[in-house]
């Protein structure tokens, strides 16, 4: 027996190690964490959609309360899944604030009159630049920011039934941090 | 049939895999004839069964049974039906009894060709065989029964994700998992090799076959794969470095070494323990790459559904089959000394450079998969890592070892003349490094890289041919007697000149289609034209279309060349129902110099559409070549003297293997 025979079992043994680690982790390797969470929204300033409706800009989700920032579009399929949720949630009174991201302004209006508006501001991305400072990669993302202005919680793709109690729990924690 | 016999049938087999794992080993260990005559019965009705339950799983499939959860869950009713049978192993549990049916397809085979092979030693390939496909059938049956019923059943299925609905991806994964698959049976001769302590060129000779099979399905698997993702992903790609191509391009690497290192154990009775080490390899990685797609592990396209139960128990099983048999090799690779000595210049040694070449590559590739994985252990960062990684590291190893390709095979065994070999590729030089100039008229500017690509495709064709010649003694002697010795020679001589023609011939694809591919993306309206390169694209409009399961928007494009119609491209966007999805199918006209391709994408207002267009030079050389080398591989087969069984001339010195000194 000599030891330089035992190498490759040796790396080996390593190998599996990290995977059980990581098994046992319970890690879910497809959930990508916000830089953003616990962080100030990035500065910004978007104007509104439709006269009645305010726009939005950074400075408006610091105002003390929690509220619900939804990145939404008119051509987006499941955005439509999740809208009955926001209105719902904003008929229990939760701000929820929307921002149009890369779409055209007639088509996002033709949508909201559509299906009803749940959003108490709704700002125009129309190139998508604010959806590139908060790391929007798949539309719908939702966000929510405690009353200081900081995202506490990011949630991306559409709220499925089964994702409700957690977007829930999150508005509640967020209204619980100082 | 009912599904209830396919689940019986593979108890049964279990219980046969378990026999045959346990009974040969131990007749061969205490000399019981009995027990070691009953393990070519073993494997067959090991096969048989799963067959069976493979047949069953296959008729709720083409019947629609949807009591069947699996068949519920992947299959639909007005899918065609060559989808609902591909629909057997397009899910986590279908495709692993494919595996274990290949198993056991490998063991019959081993156990009906094999009759050259002393019967201990067939006893112990075929136990270990049998352990393999226990362990396969205990995680089937544990935790992913494919007979699962469901009940209610539901009237339609969810169907099969519509990318899969392709012929290509059809066959993709039944030829990819004959190639891991057929690495088990080089496993099982290096384990019976181990536990018996000796290896000798009669058993490189045994193994290889079953290599070279298994490499070839491998081959065309992998080409099949990369051929799907560049025209059914719509945009152009043909290799993505992703995660579970990288889990298949690993065996697929390390197995190519094996061929060759085979060779040198075959011819010199050299490099034995490197050889056994690495038919052990090569099946791990197999097994690594069916661990990582279905362990949830790592995040890919390929992943099935994702259940920690399987991942921790495949984790289990990836233990217990590489770490004992690597234990297995600590514990007795010393009995394995020897063999002859050889020169720095020689043939040995440019197989070993060889062997380090794609050993290194495959490290590369190893450590470019699992990276992310371990840093994200280590400290929680999430990277991904991508093609400039891969162009920095393995693309300038395969360079050498395209450079080294060229020299090798004109080396004599022993003691290689390398002025000789130089002599004999001189011409091979110039050809290369006039194919500078050259590439550089026909293309025009591009990286180096694609420089060098393109001349040492040059030269691997040109070393070819000059190894050829060499041996032929073309112009030499008279053109008879040259034209007499290139039919003396071997035809696995041929099989591997073709093979690294081959090879020479996806270089040259890979370099042109990398570096000079011109793109265009563009918002088109109907009347509109957009030139790419030298081909002017026109688009006139788009109307719908019914396929048999999808709706689909049909765009177009009209292309002309200085003005003179070339062809007209229809490329898809197709909208299935069952799962909802859309696919894009890219319309493609191959010239002689390179692929005409056209993809539709979403409309963006009143009828105007976003397009991409490509011109991509000798794209199809990739596959042509890949097709090039598995003819080689078969060529190589049918070459008697390697041949499973079939009388050898030289079958009286080396039907025995030599013991290790």
């Amino acid at each position: 027996m000599r030891p330089i025979n035992f190498l490759p079992v040796a790396a080996f043994l390593l190998i599996v190690g990290a995977f059980s680690w990581y098994l046992v982790s319970g890690e879910d390797p497809r959930v990508i964490p916000s830089p953003l969470i616990d962080k100030p929204v990035p500065e910004f300033d978007l104007p509104p959609l439709e006269a009645g409706i305010p726009g939005l800009a950074s400075r408006d989700l610091a105002e003390g309360k929690v509220v619900l920032v939804n990145v939404f579009a008119s051509w987006c399929a499941p955005c439509r899944i999740e809208h009955p949720f926001l209105s719902a949630l904003a008929a229990e009174g939760v701000p929820i604030y929307g921002i149009a991201y890369k779409d055209a302004p007639e088509d996002t209006r033709a949508m909201l009159a559509e299906l009803g508006n749940p959003y108490e501001r709704i700002g125009v991305d129309r190139d998508g630049r604010v959806g590139i400072d908060l790391g929007v990669y798949g539309v719908p993302e939702t966000y929510v920011v405690s009353g200081d202005g900081r995202i506490r919680h990011k949630h991306i793709g559409p709220i499925l039934p089964a994702n409700q109690d957690e977007i829930r729990a999150a508005i509640r924690a967020a209204g619980e941090t100082p | 049939m009912s599904p209830e016999l396919g689940h019986l049938a593979l108890a049964l087999a279990l219980g046969l895999a378990l026999a045959g794992a346990v009974l040969p080993l131990w007749g061969a260990a205490r000399g019981d004839d009995r027990l070691v005559a009953l393990a070519p019965p073993l494997a067959v009705g090991q096969f048989l069964l799963v067959a069976v339950a493979f047949a069953s799983l296959m008729q709720a499939f083409v019947t629609s049974d949807f009591s069947l959860l699996v068949v519920a869950q992947n299959s639909h009713t007005e899918k065609p039906l060559l989808y609902k049978i591909a629909g057997v192993w397009g899910n986590h549990e279908g495709s692993l009894v494919l595996w274990v049916l290949m198993l056991g397809f490998f063991g019959t085979l081993v156990a009906l060709l094999g009759r050259s092979l002393p019967a201990l030693f067939k006893a112990r390939v075929l136990a270990v065989q049998a352990m393999i496909t226990s362990g396969f059938l205990l995680f089937l049956l544990l935790t992913s029964n494919p007979f699962a019923r469901l009940d209610p059943a539901p009237l339609e299925g969810r169907g099969l994700n519509p990318l899969l609905q392709d012929p290509g991806l059809a066959f993709h994964p039944p030829l990819l998992y004959l190639g891991y698959v057929g690495f088990s049976v080089a496993f099982s001769f290096a384990v019976a090799a181990l536990i018996e302590g000796r290896v000798g060129p009669a058993w490189a000779r045994w193994m290889r076959p079953w290599v070279l099979v298994a490499w070839m399905a491998l081959t065309a698997g992998i080409a099949l794969g990369s051929w799907w993702a560049y025209y059914e992903l719509g945009w152009g790609g043909w290799w993505f470095w992703d995660p579970v191509e990288n889990a298949s391009f690993m065996p697929w690497l390390a197995g190519t070494a094996l061929l060759h290192s085979a060779i040198v154990v075959e011819k010199r009775d050299a490099l034995k323990r490197w050889t056994i080490l690495l038919a052990i390899l090569t099946f791990s990685l197999s097994l690594l790459g069916t661990f990582l797609v279905r362990s949830g592990v790592l995040t890919s396209v390929h992943a099935f559904a994702v259940d920690p139960a399987r991942g921790v128990f495949i984790l289990g099983l990836l233990a217990l089959a590489i770490g004992g048999s690597l234990l297995l090799y600590a514990w007795r690779a010393n009995t394995l000394e020897g063999g002859g000595l050889f020169a720095a210049i020689s043939r040995e040694s440019a197989l070993v450079l060889n062997n380090i070449l794609l050993s290194v590559a495959t490290a590369i590739v190893f450590i470019g998969t699992l990276y992310p994985l371990f840093l994200d252990i280590l400290s929680g960062a999430k990277i991904s890592v991508g093609a400039p990684y891969y162009a920095r590291t393995f693309v300038p190893l395969m360079m050498l070892l395209v450079l080294a390709l060229g020299v090798g095979p004109l080396l004599s065994w022993k003691r290689g003349d390398l002025g000789r070999a130089a002599r004999s590729l001189r011409l091979a030089l110039l050809l290369a490094l006039a194919a500078l100039p050259l590439a550089w008229a026909i293309h025009g500017a591009g990286p180096v890289m694609a420089f060098l690509g393109f001349a040492l495709a040059v030269w691997l064709v040109a070393a070819v041919i000059s190894e050829w010649a060499a041996r032929v003694r073309l112009f030499h002697i008279p053109l008879g007697h040259s034209l007499a010795r290139a039919a003396g020679l071997p035809r696995r001589h041929y099989g591997m000149a073709l093979a690294h023609l081959g090879l020479a011939v996806s270089i040259f694809g890979i370099t042109a289609s990398e570096a000079w591919t011109v793109e265009r993306l563009a918002v088109m309206a109907p009347g509109d034209t957009e030139q790419v390169g030298a081909y002017a694209f026109t688009f006139e409009g788009v109307r719908p279309v019914v396929g048999p399961n999808y709706t689909a928007v049909r765009g177009r494009f009209s292309v002309a060349k200085g003005g003179h119609a070339v062809t007209v491209l229809e490329p898809e966007e197709r909208t299935f129902t069952a799962p909802p999805m859309t696919t894009t199918e890219a319309a493609i006209h191959p010239l002689p110099s390179g692929d005409l391709y056209a993809v539709i994408g979403d409309a963006t207002g009143a009828d105007r559409w976003s397009v991409r267009l490509y011109m991509k030079p000798l794209v199809s050389w990739i596959w042509l070549g890949a097709l090039i080398m598995v003819a080689g591989g078969a060529l190589s087969l049918s070459d008697r003297r390697l041949r499973v069984g079939a009388p050898a001339r030289s079958r009286r010195s080396e039907a025995s293997p030599v013991p290790a000194e």
